[in-house]
């Protein structure tokens, strides 16, 4: 297999244009026409352009935007289920667009599964067999399909309800079904399409919750989709964000955060609860400090403000999980990250 | 302005002569083909001969104890089993048992014919706009040309007898099935098709797994119409030499027997009534996991 810093999954150049001859009109689109101009001139809708985004493995990648950014477009070009117009997707080394439909089907039985926002759960089977769906199809046999299918019901907490029917269990508890099918066929990649978008508040961040302790253990490389910030930034180690077809802004949550590229995520950003996203590491002045208080670099601002205020001096070292100290923090940088940076 | 007055139409002459040349070039093509045909169709018509030999000869009580059986099988109701058993006694004391094993057998065979190259057809349709463009107009002409119709070059080519009978019924009780399958294909959720296709399922997977399962309430009111579209050919299908409950109504129209008509009638009705509800109730049961808990 490949070596683990190579990306799991690579995009590259990735275009997607809709229309009646797609391929006609990729010259105007390399050459930079706007995306308003080629559905004026030419009645093409160019939903992808020229996208490139490394995915590492084992991680959480998500990938941000608005309704029409593109972004549920783009997750299903992963497994294929859209043909990109040009461009290349890389998994494990390996050409997805060179796939022959055999090859396809054996990516997305074991080595891709998918969430949907719709939840696209089998109406006509109960929550056992919708779970073992995938297995079927891997072509796992009855006995053992059952067995598996009955362990990922149980991490997501929905024993007993094996012998239900979808439609008879709340969309909560239908995610989770989605959720445990995913995940019973071992595949490493999982592909989340706006996954928790439909649910109400609450249960959205159960589910978050649920999703991230099982990543603690599982490390599966996860590309979730979503249009809300604050998911992407609870959920994300890497995020990308995407905005009419192309990607504008990729880093981790402190970097989109703290170095918002352009004006539209500024705007973004502003609403958000900075407390709750920034750490100490983005704020410290790196390199040797003075101050014998310590804090963790993992500390949010929210929890370090008042910590930083009961410290004489108001100032602390930022040490990393082992102690060693990373650089060095006072209380007047911790408020001023609070504000937005105009 | 007289030309306003009548459309102007092919002289007489010209229209005869076009007609003649039709009605030759077909008499032409059945004398040639027509033995060949008759010989394609001899393992249907043995099958129907014996359905219906089959059926008149088995014991009544055994017909009854079938048909109780039947119906509790489908509809899983006392009421409808019940009311099948009853129409049956009533259909025997009335002396129409034997017309009624004779139209079964042919509503049988027809409804198997209709299932077995309706579905079929359909499933092809859902899968492609261009063979639905081209069938649709075909189904439309098979529902709506009035029987008599097609009854003359079926019986120019087959005689009179069940197999042109059968050809008759089949032709107007195909389409709802064949439609039915295509919409209910057609109506499947393309979110739970996208999830199984994202599962790595093949077409056939997709198919029998997704597609036909969850088509099967359409695809059952189908077989339902199919049903009640054959028992109401009986009449039809009676005039070119099919045996059964049709050819006493028949000749009640000819020589005014009222009771004769009215009895006949209401045993066709009383068939449909059970092939209806017992049909219905097995689709209902079929969805079983539509009904939610809240």
């Amino acid at each position: 297999m490949s070596n683990e810093d190579a990306p799991k999954v690579r995009i590259s150049n990735l275009y997607k244009v809709f229309g009646k001859t797609p391929a006609g009109v990729m010259d105007k689109v390399r050459t930079g026409m706007s995306k308003t101009d080629l559905l004026e001139q030419t009645g093409h809708v160019l939903a992808l352009n020229d996208i490139s985004l490394d995915i590492p493995a084992r991680r959480i990648q998500v990938i941000m935007g608005l309704s029409g950014s593109g972004k549920s477009t783009l997750i299903r070009h992963i497994n294929r289920l859209i043909e990109p117009t040009a461009g290349e997707i890389w998994i494990d080394g390996e050409n997805v667009l060179e796939m022959n439909e055999a090859q396809l089907r054996d990516l997305r039985r074991f080595k891709t599964s998918m969430v949907f926002q719709k939840f696209g759960l089998l109406p006509h089977r109960t929550v056992a067999l919708n779970v073992a769906y995938g297995l079927e199809i891997q072509g796992v046999d009855e006995a053992e399909a059952e067995k598996r299918a009955a362990h990922w019901i149980d991490r997501v907490g929905l024993s007993g309800f094996e012998q239900h029917y979808p439609g008879q269990l709340s969309g909560g508890m239908q995610q989770r079904v989605g959720l445990a099918r995913a995940l019973a066929t071992d595949a490493e990649i999982l592909l989340m399409d706006e996954a928790f978008s439909a649910l109400d508040p609450l249960i959205r961040t159960d589910m978050q919750s649920i999703l991230l302790d099982l990543q603690e253990e599982l490390h599966k490389t996860i590309i979730f989709i979503t249009h809300d910030l604050d998911e992407a930034l609870r959920l994300g180690e890497n995020i990308a964000i995407l905005r009419d077809g192309a990607v504008i802004q990729t880093g981790t949550a402190q970097d989109i955060v703290m170095k918002p590229a352009d004006d539209y995520i500024r705007d973004f950003v502003r609403d958000i609860n900075r407390g709750r996203v920034i750490t100490m590491r983005s704020i410290m002045t790196p390199g040797a400090s003075a101050a014998s208080a310590t804090i963790p670099a993992a500390t949010s601002l929210e929890e370090a403000l008042p910590l930083l205020n009961a410290i004489d001096g108001h100032a602390a070292t930022a040490v990393d999980k082992a102690g060693n100290p990373l650089g060095s923090i006072d209380l007047s940088t911790a408020i001023d990250a609070m504000r937005v940076a105009e | 302005m007289e030309w306003l007055a009548e459309f102007p139409s092919l002289d007489r002459r010209e229209l005869s002569n076009m007609k003649k040349g039709i009605d030759g070039a077909f008499r032409e093509f059945s004398r040639a083909y027509g033995e060949g045909l008759e010989a394609f169709f001899y393992p249907l018509l043995k099958f129907m001969v014996w359905f219906e030999k089959l059926l008149q000869a088995t014991p009544w009580p055994i017909i009854l104890v079938v048909v109780a059986g039947l119906s509790w099988l489908g509809s899983r109701s006392v009421k409808v089993t019940v009311g099948a058993v009853i129409a049956f006694i009533a259909i025997g004391i009335f002396g129409m048992w034997e017309d009624t094993m004779s139209t079964l057998a042919i509503i049988s065979v027809a409804t198997i014919i209709c299932i077995a190259v309706g579905i079929p057809i359909g499933i092809l349709m859902a899968r492609s706009d261009r063979l639905q463009g081209l069938i649709t107009p075909v189904l439309d002409v098979m529902q709506t040309i009035p029987s008599f119709v097609y009854l003359i070059p079926v019986v120019m080519l087959l005689g009179i007898g069940k197999v042109p009978g059968l050809l008759a019924v089949c032709i107007y009780a195909m389409p709802p099935i064949v439609r039915l399958t295509n919409l209910g294909i057609r109506l499947v959720d393309r979110d739970v098709l996208e999830a199984a296709t994202a599962f790595g399922a093949s077409p056939k997977q997709k198919l029998w797994g997704v597609q036909v399962p969850l088509a099967l309430p359409n695809i059952f009111a189908g077989v339902n119409q199919t049903i009640m579209m054959a028992l109401s050919m009986v009449v039809v299908a009676s005039m070119i030499g099919v045996q059964g409950l049709g050819v006493p109504v028949l000749r009640a129209i000819s020589n005014q027997y009222l009771a004769l008509g009215v009895m006949n009638g209401l045993a066709i009705v009383a068939l449909a009534i059970i092939f209806d509800r017992v049909s219905q109730t097995f689709g209902k049961r079929l969805q079983a996991h539509r009904k939610g808990h809240h």
